[in-house]
């Protein structure tokens, strides 16, 4: 690799100590890069671990949740070994997020100009004036009008509300943007809204953006490189271009024939055709198969399988210079040193 | 019109008016009216799948409700099987509302909500026999839930007839709610968005499922859903509404392969395709829909409309034929010549 990643999560481990005092580990060894101006897709269905990687990446898990191990390097600088307040300076400056419900991450008593100013100020970024100015700027950039800036966020429409988060994430300017789910609750015109913004934007300030979504069409749209999740580790991780048109985990294979392809729905049979489905469902994180974690619902498990997970390995076309991996143990054994 | 429609809609408008101030009612003014269903017609043969589409407050929920007797229509009239549902008894025999709810059902789009927390599946899926008093004994309820979960997949019946609906994962839970809606034998079956909530994996299951029930058992659905990315796995005809009206149906593949009515091409084209390689031109429309309190004059779209012209702004598009059974509300959308007409199956004359 000829650029320093932006962000480097290395063999991140984090767990969840339930009620009943038993230990779910939401994430194993989960790694994964992010260049500078790149859009990463993290995918995978409920509960494969996409949003606890936000979450463990930006410190910002539950008090039941700890993370056990890994390092995220955030320009070289591991995020984890920080106190807490040095973390403080990192978020939102360095890293921000656009959370899922737009109207449960808003403070419903406070204009929405205010809030973007107070994410300003708390920073110190600049003077109230300044302040001001800034506000004015990035409310003009996301498209919100002038006449509704010291609106409530009840007074917003759900696609305004994503656009005043988005917003107050570019409040400081960060380097990297995580987006999760940003556009689940929305409607497909307002989502390719939102898109066609987070585009405009990337384009604008060449800021990193990490999109966590279940929406494999979403993914494909937007991003540069695909991270597939299940059961909180990472089967597969490539350019989205091979992930897409060569997947080699089977889980891959099966998620992509499970989601309907809508450039080819008008080509189908009359009265329609059934969709492949993925027999089975996830695993419990607090009841992981001892093996690979979709050998109970693979079907073309062998007896490799349920004794070992298997490790990632490199199925890129050779010559390529693609970092294209899958943990399989049909693909294959890890070179020693592999990552 | 067909005779043998499980199910015929002719210029069913719904308003809902909005709450007067007092200085609304000290002032005598005639209470604001929103047109959530503005004339809208379509007719649902027996085991045929009908996708009513379009963005949230396009009116596709307000007039599903309103066919199973969930909202009072304010114009038009709602057959089921000939029998009209609310109206005047003037207008024809009538059906009961408790006939047509045992006839028709209803799966809701949330499966965390739409289930008693506190009964177990057992409960749930019997209740609506006991609301019927169609099972006499506590045996033959007991079999007739049994076979219902079943067929919604959720087999052996007997693993889940005690649980809970937090014992259930998503996609079960929305098996259980079609399965309370089996129970009954339906000939007709409304699903609002009954898969926007679920995993990927386990909405192509639930899709799957629903078009089972309609080869094997001849229910016709009515399918609502905003995702155009699914209809052409599942429905034979498609409907695209925006604000109140319906703007281009006709059969799925028909609308999908030559879609005629802008705002349809616009939705078709922000549908996310799941390949890189195939990151298409996108008509991405600015602002949102308008106001249906402050509705634009001439077509409803022409503001948002990338291809309008003057007359848009005045004249109001009614449906025609552009082919066959395939008919677009757009001023600019030439309609079929005379020949094509003439072949044009009388049956499926709809809209409004």
């Amino acid at each position: 690799m000829t650029e320093p990643p932006l962000l480097s999560v290395r063999h991140l481990t984090t767990e969840f100590t339930l009620a009943d005092g038993q230990v779910a580990r939401a994430l194993e060894d989960v790694s994964f890069d992010v260049l500078p101006g790149q859009t990463v897709g993290l995918v995978g269905e409920s509960g494969c671990g996409k949003t606890t990687t936000l979450l463990s990446v930006m410190r910002l898990l539950p008090g039941n949740g700890r993370i056990s191990g890994g390092s995220v390097l955030f320009k070289g600088t591991d995020l984890l070994t920080l106190s807490e307040r040095e973390m403080r300076s990192h978020r939102w400056t360095d890293i921000a997020v656009v959370f899922q419900g737009a109207m449960n991450a808003l403070n419903p008593v406070m204009k929405i100009a205010d809030q973007i100013r107070e994410a300003i100020l708390l920073h110190d970024l600049m003077d109230r004036k300044a302040a001001d100015r800034r506000v004015d700027d990035l409310l003009e950039l996301v498209g919100i009008p002038r006449a509704r800036r010291n609106q409530y966020p009840h007074q917003y429409s759900g696609g305004m509300r994503q656009r005043a988060m988005i917003a107050m994430a570019l409040a400081c300017s960060p380097d990297l943007l995580f987006a999760d789910e940003p556009t689940t609750a929305l409607d497909v015109m307002i989502q390719a809204q939102v898109f066609e913004l987070f585009k405009r934007i990337q384009a604008e300030f060449g800021l990193a953006i990490v999109l966590v979504t279940h929406d494999l069409g979403v993914v494909a749209e937007m991003c540069d490189v695909v991270v597939v999740m299940y059961g909180g580790m990472v089967a597969e991780v490539g350019p989205a271009d091979s992930v897409y048109n060569e997947p080699q985990h089977p889980y891959t294979q099966r998620l992509l024939a499970a989601f309907p392809d809508p450039s080819q729905s008008a080509d189908l049979p009359e009265g329609g055709q059934d969709l492949a489905t993925i027999p089975g469902t996830p695993p419990r994180l607090n009841a992981l198969p001892p093996g690979c974690r979709f050998e109970p619902r693979c079907e073309r498990r062998i007896d490799r399988c349920t004794e070992a997970s298997p490790a990632l390995v490199d199925v890129a076309v050779p010559g390529s210079g693609a970092r294209h991996l899958a943990a399989c143990h049909l693909l294959g054994e890890p070179e020693a040193g592999d990552a | 019109m067909s005779t043998d429609a499980i199910l015929e809609v002719r210029h069913l408008s719904v308003e809902f008016p909005l709450r007067q101030g007092i200085g609304d009612l000290i002032h005598r003014r005639q209470p604001k009216v929103v047109m959530a269903v503005d004339d809208v017609s379509f007719s649902l043969g027996p085991g045929e799948v009908l996708a009513l589409a379009g963005e949230s407050g396009c009116g596709k929920t307000t007039a599903a409700r309103t066919l199973i007797g969930l909202g009072t229509a304010t114009r038009g009239e709602i057959l089921f099987k000939g029998r009209r549902v609310g109206g005047d008894a003037a207008d024809g025999p009538a059906i009961s509302l408790k006939e047509l709810r045992q006839r028709a059902q209803i799966v809701f789009q949330d499966p965390y909500e739409s289930l008693n927390a506190r009964a177990t599946v057992l409960d749930i899926v019997a209740e609506p026999l006991v609301v019927h008093r169609l099972a006499g004994s506590a045996q033959e309820r007991l079999e007739r839930v049994r076979l219902a979960l079943e067929e919604a997949g959720l087999r052996p019946a007997d693993d889940y007839l005690k649980r809970h609906p937090h014992e259930l994962s998503g996609g079960q839970r929305q098996r259980a709610v079609i399965a309370s809606a089996l129970v009954l034998a339906p000939e007709l079956l409304l699903a609002d968005e009954p898969v926007s909530m679920l995993d990927v994996s386990i909405r192509a299951e639930i899709l799957n499922l629903l078009n089972a029930l309609r080869r094997s058992r001849g229910i016709s659905i009515l399918f609502i859903t905003h995702d155009l990315g699914i209809v052409g796995h599942f429905a034979d005809r498609l409907a695209v509404m925006y604000l109140g009206r319906i703007v281009e149906i006709g059969p799925t593949r028909a609308v999908l392969h030559d879609p005629q009515h802008p705002y349809t091409r616009a939705l078709l084209s922000v549908v996310p395709v799941p390949n890189p390689r195939l990151r298409r031109q996108r008509v991405i429309l600015q602002g949102e829909t308008p106001n249906p309190l402050d509705l634009p004059a001439g077509c409803r779209f022409h503001p948002r409309c990338p291809i309008a012209v003057a007359a848009c702004r005045t004249a109001e598009p009614d449906l025609t034929t552009v082919r066959d059974a395939h008919r677009v509300a757009c001023l600019l959308v030439a309609p079929a010549s005379d020949a094509d007409q003439a072949t044009h199956d009388p049956a499926h004359h709809e809209g409004g």
